[in-house]
């Protein structure tokens, strides 16, 4: 019988020669990583069980990304106990403010996680790597703690889903539509512990930033990882990005699904998700007057330099709206400096939006950009739930980046066509 | 053993923002945690929790982010269990870790009202609900996971094994 691309990776991390969906596995892993919500905890759990060394320190990755720089003295006493911790162990990846970005854009850019990689991250949206080839999954900060003493976890390996997408993708369409358009035809639980293979031409031929907005986002299906084919588009990307080897998985043309889905996706429309849920969907055409008070441009969905070049392609010579803020936040310090370099900052500043270090910030209601009661932000972030930028009264709606552009200069929810004619 | 408490009754998909919101992760306190937890859910909770209380949910509680923070808030507020028709896999994995004791069993919320009084025998796998006399059985956890709770905690298996 033949395997996916999870199956074999995680019957080679495992020792086993095979492995079987609902199989229990100890794996070994090649990545671990926590962040200044997530990893105290993990510090916390390791100190108590009397630990001494972490397995390995080349392998843990630990990133001050999410109340970052600091914004209130709780959460600079979470990051000094992450510093602690990353200085007495000698971690070798550790990012401070100054060199961090978000950590799912963070890693790749750094060529930290590549295909054939087993990854496990105290934080949902470790499955973004699935983008790369790889096997990745959220777990939570004592199961990273448990991995940084041993260099292993538990899985039960997942019953495998395949999506195969058909046709050729409109301009303004990109990876976050189809992934938002994916979930609202599955729902928010439609891949419960689950693999999502994405498959098919409009994924082959799909720029490595927009698969891994896709790969981010399976968790908001309820998905365990989601797994793209490592292929030139992938080697390309990994090109001077890292030395280490990697090796390519391929699933075989007999592997087992449980569910197949096949769209063609040619007719799909930039989407929307509206409040509270991700698989909400709208296409922007159905979402108009829907006013809004803000737009985020940023978060490790869409906070890559191709999210903002398409944010600029629309904010160029154009004003945000009357009272509307428009935040734009790049991912990592990387994407800042080429956003500096393309001039994407100039056109920007002089649209009017607030331009940020990296942080995760306003995307989970933590800092730069926290809604009121009643207010509506448009946002290219991954959750729409309630209260999740902020008052348990405002609404948040998910698009791509060129979406919330036109909506910031419209002051409503805006097809980006509309304010380029 | 047994666990018997009244029932707090939610629906489908409540997820980790609304268990334990964002703005409060700045602290992993137990106590701090448990003091905000369901507030942007159901805001009469923390005032009427009383301790061996039950939540009973719908289907995929605790999707969202992986913040262990939820179930330890869940855990610190004083809830004896967690049943719902299916669970969000980081939040499953995380109580079994923290030994928050969670039943997948479909079905039993739509029986369940808010007060009413349950009984639950994790170890028979049944949940009786007082007030309808109805009886709803439930698989164990797999024994992988009891092996993890049995130990106190994933925590304490790994040093164990790394002992051995």
């Amino acid at each position: 019988m033949g395997k996916t691309i999870t199956e074999k990776i995680l019957a080679n991390h495992s020792g086993n020669s095979e492995v079987k969906p609902g199989q229990l596995i100890n794996a070994k892993i090649d990545l671990c990583l926590g962040n200044d919500i997530t990893a105290p905890i993990s510090i916390d759990q390791y100190e108590k069980a009397g630990a001494k060394r972490v397995f390995d320190k080349s392998r843990i990755a630990l990133v001050m990304d999410h109340f970052t720089p600091n914004k209130d003295i709780k959460s600079a006493e979470q990051c000094a106990q992450v510093r602690r911790f990353a200085r007495e162990q000698g971690i070798d990846h550790f990012y401070d403010v100054g060199c961090m970005g978000i950590e799912h854009a963070l890693l790749p850019e750094l060529g930290l996680v590549l295909p054939g990689d087993l990854i496990i991250g105290a934080d949902s949206h470790t499955c973004t790597y699935g983008a790369l080839g790889a096997f990745s999954t959220g777990v939570g900060s004592t199961d990273l703690a448990a991995a940084m003493i041993s260099g292993e976890a538990w899985f039960k390996v997942p019953e495998q889903m395949r999506f195969i997408y058909n046709g050729k993708r409109k301009k303004w369409v990109g990876g976050k539509d189809l992934i938002l358009f994916t979930i609202g035809k599955i729902g928010v639980d439609g891949a419960l512990y689950r693999t999502m293979n994405l498959e098919g031409p409009v994924i082959r031929s799909l720029p490595m930033d927009d698969r891994l907005t896709m790969c981010n986002m399976v968790i908001e299906a309820g998905a365990k990882n989601g797994v793209i084919q490592a292929d030139e588009i992938t080697q390309e990307y990994e090109k001077n990005r890292s030395n280490r080897e990697y090796k390519v998985y391929k699933s075989d043309t007999d592997a087992m699904y449980i569910a197949t889905f096949e769209w063609d996706v040619s007719e799909l429309e930039p989407q929307v998700a509206f409040p509270h849920l991700p698989s909400n969907t709208k296409p922007v055409s159905e979402a108009k007057d829907v006013k809004i008070d803000q737009a985020f441009i940023g978060s490790c969905t869409n906070g890559r330099l191709s999210d903002l070049v398409l944010a600029a392609q629309i904010l160029k010579g154009k004003k945000i709206a009357n009272f509307v803020r428009c935040i734009v936040i790049p991912a990592t310090q990387e994407v800042y400096r080429q956003a500096m370099h393309q001039g994407l900052i100039d056109i920007f500043l002089d649209a009017g939006c607030a331009v940020s270090t990296p942080t995760c910030g306003p995307c989970l209601g933590g800092h730069m950009g926290i809604l009121a009661e009643g207010e509506r932000c448009i946002a290219t972030s991954n959750r729409n739930f309630v209260g999740r930028m902020g008052h348990v009264k405002s609404e948040v709606y998910l698009s791509n980046a060129a979406v919330a552009a036109a909506s910031a200069i419209t002051g409503v929810i805006t097809h980006p066509e509309e304010v380029l004619s | 053993m047994i666990f018997k408490g009244r029932a707090f009754k939610y629906g489908d998909n409540v997820n980790t923002d609304e268990i334990i919101p964002a703005r409060h992760l700045t602290s992993s306190d137990p106590k701090w945690l448990a003091s905000h937890c369901m507030e942007d859910l159901d805001a009469g909770f923390i005032g009427e929790k009383k301790p061996g209380d039950i939540i009973v949910a719908q289907k995929n509680f605790g999707c969202g982010s992986s913040r262990e923070h939820a179930p330890i808030a869940i855990k610190a507020a004083g809830i004896s269990c967690v049943i719902a028709d299916t669970f969000a896999r980081i939040f499953y994995r995380n109580a079994i870790n923290i030994g928050l004791p969670i039943i997948e069993c479909p079905g039993a919320s739509s029986d369940i009202e808010k007060g009413d009084e349950l009984e639950v025998d994790i170890s028979k796998g049944t949940i009786r609900n007082i007030r309808t006399g109805k009886l709803f059985e439930f698989q164990p956890l797999p024994s992988f996971a009891q092996k993890i709770i049995s130990s106190g905690g994933l925590m304490k298996y790994v040093m164990k094994k790394q002992d051995e």
